[in-house]
């Protein structure tokens, strides 16, 4: 027991993250890439800044009722994976997406589909909070008007109770609907930008490092949150806290240059992950 | 030229003490190895020694150029009979002392010199003489006395550095309120100039008047040229045309802003944004000349197809002229707004399905809004104040109307019309413009700061 510890030791010690890089010996993603009950089946996704490959032959599944959280150092594609799934990446002239994501078993990257249902199905919240410069009200009425949810002004009332309320804010804003959302501290925020997205009820929550922008006890409530919105979403985290990522993932993915390395169970990946870069970043060797 | 021989004499004084200050810092320290004991670098005690030698003689030079001048006449007023000067207005003492002067260098003088006009010259001519040498000896004698004075004041912990640095402050404080003043010099003139107008005419009838007619009687006996100084029809005049360039301006150069900054490939943003730019870079002169014998003609030919008269100097020419001329300005500043909003607000926007115009009109219009309006108010402030093109695509009769296919006439224009020729300065006339031209400033300032407001307060929001 020992001594493969020490092996595992000695073999890890003196990797740096440019050892992956130039000649690359990646041989397939290790660990199980399939969710048990999946809502979206990403398969070969590669994505290309102009000439930058950015990510390559990517595949992975988002489950229903589960967080699926995805770490790696930095410009390693976690965020460019996220920003496929609702095509964002079609707002940057110079990206190109090939392979095949499908949500719920519809293909997402076919040229044909109409993005605007598409991002309303799979919501994203940012890394930095960007409330509109509008009324805490406005803000979460912004999507619903767009796509019509509502009939008339009580059911958008309730909307925008309900939304708040699954976003843990009502009780903080309920008095103050119409000051601006930008007025609001950075925790609350962020929580007015899930809001924001739950009221088009989507069906997957993608976050790209909700958290990165926030105090820890801010960090706190949006963990909870997140555990919560899972009884009704599957969501997609990209996180560079490898705790936050223990503590509110049922399973993670480990990128490391473009590629995903590994995929497990939460537990699995922390404690004992199968690739050696794995093991180094998630014991802070590098990262 | 004895003045520029002087000013070189001291410059050199200045680069001497500035080898001497360095050269004694140096010394001191105990030779170029012991230049760590000194608290500044050598140079600083150079230039700390320098600015010592060159900085009083050179205000004692300043302020003896402007007085000398005045001391010298103010004696020779004194110096002559006084039967001779105590009948004569202010005006005629000047002709006199002029004469004087002029007798004393060898110009021309009006008429013969009398014994005292020549006795006065020759006291001039001497006065002259010892005021030259006086400032030379002065003057060198301060950049002497300054020199040493920080010669002796130099030693190894002397903090040469600090006061060349506080020198150089005083240098630029110096620098920037010659600026402020010599602006506050012009509105103060302005000011006073029109308070003089309004001692003729009262500012009631100036500003609520609906007559303008600035023709003064120069015999009594002329007919129907009284004046009238009602500045209501010059207003309308100049509201009206900004209006209609405001009209295609705005809508021009907004859409124009979105299309480029949201819409428009980098390719073609690289080209078209110049080539819109090259507009604000054509003389308002030639903008002038196209209204006037381009679009005027046209305006006119199609109002008479159409069965419309319409004037051939109307308001809808001057005014859709200036428009286009205003349009890079609108764009340009839109343009700065709508990129300054931040593109987190557009993910945002589009992570909730969006379209990108319902992003444009219901996300970043509404967040650029106080800036764009900031870069309106700053378009029609310089619409207001445009002249060239109104000098000659508008006309000249004050006409009271809001019917954009007559004549109409602007503050500006009235301005340009009121000072050109042959003037007295002291008529209500020529005083009349004056008191437009601070109506105008007032105008425009107040646009300008309101604007300026708008947008900095806007900046903050995003920065």
């Amino acid at each position: 027991m020992n001594t493969t510890a020490e092996a595992i030791e000695t073999s890890t010690a003196n990797l740096k993250a440019s050892d992956f890089d130039g000649d690359r010996t990646f041989e397939g993603t290790l660990g199980d890439i399939t969710a048990a009950e999946a809502r979206m089946e990403c398969r070969q996704v590669n994505v290309w800044y102009d000439d930058n490959h950015a990510i390559r032959e990517v595949s992975l599944d988002i489950g229903k009722h589960e967080v699926v959280s995805m770490i790696g150092p930095s410009g390693c594609g976690k965020s460019t994976f996220l920003r496929c799934l609702n095509r964002m990446n079609d707002t940057i002239p110079a990206a190109k997406v090939t392979g095949s994501i499908k949500l719920d078993g519809r293909e997402v990257l076919d040229r044909g589909i109409d993005v605007v249902p598409l991002r309303a199905q799979v919501g994203m919240v940012f890394q930095k909070p960007n409330p509109f410069p509008k009324s805490v009200y406005e803000n979460i009425a912004y999507g619903p008007r767009i796509h019509g949810l509502t009939n008339h002004r009580e059911e958008l009332d309730e909307l925008v109770e309900t939304s708040l309320k699954r976003a843990g804010l009502w009780e903080e804003v309920k008095d103050r609907l119409e000051q601006p959302g930008t007025g609001l501290s950075g925790g609350q925020q962020q929580r007015l930008c899930i809001a924001r997205t739950i009221a088009v009820s989507p069906e997957v929550i993608l976050m790209d490092e909700p958290c990165s922008a926030l105090d820890p006890i801010a960090t706190a409530v949006i963990e909870e949150l997140i555990a919560e919105l899972r009884q009704e979403y599957s969501i997609a985290i990209v996180t560079h806290s490898m705790q936050q990522a223990a503590r509110v993932s049922q399973r993670t993915a480990y990128f490391h240059l473009g590629d995903l390395l590994e995929v497990g169970a939460t537990g699995q990946i922390f404690e004992d992950p199968q690739h050696n870069l794995t093991r180094a970043y998630v014991t802070g060797r590098f990262g | 030229m004895s003045q520029t021989l002087l000013l070189v004499v001291i410059l050199a004084a200045m680069a001497l003490a500035f080898q001497l200050g360095r050269g004694r810092a140096i010394r001191t320290a105990g030779g170029p190895t012991g230049i760590k004991h000194l608290h500044s670098l050598p140079a600083y005690y150079g230039w700390y020694v320098a600015i010592w030698a060159g900085l009083p003689a050179l205000l004692l030079l300043l302020a003896w150029i402007g007085l000398e001048e005045r001391v010298i006449t103010a004696l020779l007023v004194q110096g002559l009979p006084a039967e001779m000067t105590q009948d004569l207005s202010e005006g005629r003492v000047g002709l006199l002392v002029n004469d004087i002067k002029n007798l004393a260098t060898g110009g021309i003088t009006s008429g013969d010199a009398t014994p005292v006009v020549q006795a006065a010259a020759e006291r001039y001519r001497r006065w002259t003489g010892i005021a030259d040498a006086a400032r030379w000896v002065l003057v060198l004698a301060v950049a002497l006395a300054g020199l040493s004075v920080a010669w002796w004041r130099l030693a190894p912990d002397f903090r040469a550095r600090n006061r060349v640095e506080s020198t150089v402050l005083g240098i630029l404080v110096l620098f920037s309120s010659i600026a402020i003043l010599t602006t506050l010099g012009i509105v103060l003139s302005v000011l006073f100039e029109s308070l003089r107008f309004f001692q003729r005419v009262p500012w009631t009838e100036f500003l609520f008047g609906t007559e303008w007619s600035p023709q003064i009687a120069l015999r009594a006996d002329q007919v129907g040229a009284t004046g009238a100084f009602g500045a209501v029809p010059l207003f309308t005049g100049t509201l009206l045309i900004s209006a209609i360039a405001m009209l295609i301006a705005v809508p021009i150069g907004l859409l124009s802003a979105v299309y480029l900054s949201e819409y428009a490939s980098r390719r073609l943003r690289a080209w078209s944004k110049p080539t819109l730019e090259v507009l604000a870079g054509i003389p308002t002169v030639v903008y002038g000349f196209f209204a006037a014998l381009t679009v005027a003609p046209f305006m006119r030919e199609l109002g008479e197809s159409m069965g419309l008269d319409v004037a051939s100097e109307s308001a809808l020419a001057a005014g859709a002229v200036m428009g286009i001329m205003i349009i890079p300005f609108v764009s340009s500043l839109s343009d700065d707004v709508i990129n300054a909003v931040p593109q987190s607000l557009r993910d945002g926007s589009y992570a909730l399905g969006a379209t990108q115009s319902e992003t444009i009109r219901r996300v970043i219009l509404p967040a650029a809004l106080p800036g764009i309006v900031g870069g309106v108010l700053l378009a029609i402030s310089r619409a207001i104040g445009e002249t060239m093109i109104v000098v000659m695509a508008a006309g000249l009769a004050a006409n009271l109307t809001a019917n954009p296919l007559e004549s109409v006439t602007t503050v500006t224009v009235q301005i340009v019309t009121l000072l050109t020729g042959d003037q007295e300065f002291d008529s209500a006339k020529t005083l009349a413009a004056f008191a437009l031209g601070l109506t105008l400033f007032a105008v425009t300032l107040t646009l300008n700061v309101i604007a300026l407001h708008i947008v900095r307060k806007y900046r903050e929001q995003y920065e």
